[in-house]
């Protein structure tokens, strides 16, 4: 993590609609299979994009998220960061936690995407939005 | 927005969800089938995800909803065709599908719910335990 991964592809989505959502999952899952992680790994990183993703229509407003296929050394990865404008989360700590929830879900969003991917980072500002990046990498 | 259709197989209705499924569309099935339970008297739903690529919090609880509301209805939920590397990141994210029954492919789903008929003679809530405690070993 000391050094930034070199990124060899990249592509930004829109997230104003369930569409979208679905769109982000598909896109993620394109270059987690060009990125040769293998199927379980794609298949978690799929399921956190989709929760992010949720995440950033339901609680953010909407937003973006920009996919990328990087690479560090001999390892491929795909990083997602989900960037929206919304409200910001006022207690990361607490958002993180297994069972906390808004009221609408179960309360594993975000904390269930964190334990799916390598890497997980969390900028939140109240009242300037919501930014997270995550990052599986081939093993 | 797609709908999922619901076929009637005798007394069980049949899910087979083959896109890759909106929110949107997973909560209109959720009110599709409380509909075609009541419609039909149906006394189990059968659903297939062996489409599903993921299975995220949001649709793991409208398969928990689905059964919660079919039980209400008199009616048993059997989930098939779940992935093994859908399996395998349902577990790590932490959901536990409570109160679904599982079966690993129609044939077998459709054989748990036949115990289940009321001339069966067997005890619904038990064969489903049974069932779904029993992967197979």
């Amino acid at each position: 993590m000391s050094t930034s991964p070199a990124v060899l592809s990249q592509e930004t989505h829109e997230i104003a609609s369930d569409s979208d959502v679905v769109r982000v999952r598909q896109s993620v899952r394109n270059l987690a299979i060009d990125a040769k992680l293998s199927l379980v790994d794609q298949t978690k990183l799929v399921t956190a994009a989709s929760e992010l993703a949720r995440n950033t229509l339901v609680h953010g407003g909407g937003g973006r998220v920009t996919v990328e296929m990087v690479t560090a050394g001999a390892r491929r990865g795909v990083r997602a960061v989900f960037s929206d404008h919304g409200p910001g989360i006022a207690d990361i700590a607490l958002a993180l936690t297994d069972g906390w929830t808004t009221g609408t879900g179960l309360g594993l969003g975000l904390s269930g995407a964190r334990r799916l991917v390598d890497e997980f980072d969390l900028v939140s500002d109240p009242g300037s939005g919501t930014q997270v990046r995550v990052v599986k990498w081939t093993r | 927005m797609d709908r999922i259709p619901v076929l009637r197989i005798g007394d069980i209705l049949l899910v087979s969800v083959q896109v890759d499924l909106q929110d949107d569309t997973a909560l209109a099935l959720q009110e599709d089938l409380a509909e075609r339970i009541v419609e039909t008297g149906a006394h189990g739903v059968l659903i297939d995800i062996s489409g599903l690529e993921i299975v995220d919090s949001f649709i793991g609880r409208m398969i928990s909803t689905i059964a919660s509301v079919s039980a209400v209805l008199d009616a048993t939920t059997v989930v098939v065709g779940m992935r093994p590397a859908v399996a395998i990141t349902l577990v790590e994210l932490g959901l536990s599908l409570d109160g679904v029954s599982t079966a690993l492919d129609v044939d077998r789903g459709l054989a748990l719910l036949g115990g289940l008929r009321p001339s069966g003679g067997l005890a619904r809530s038990d064969a489903a335990e049974d069932a779904a405690t029993d992967p197979g070993e």
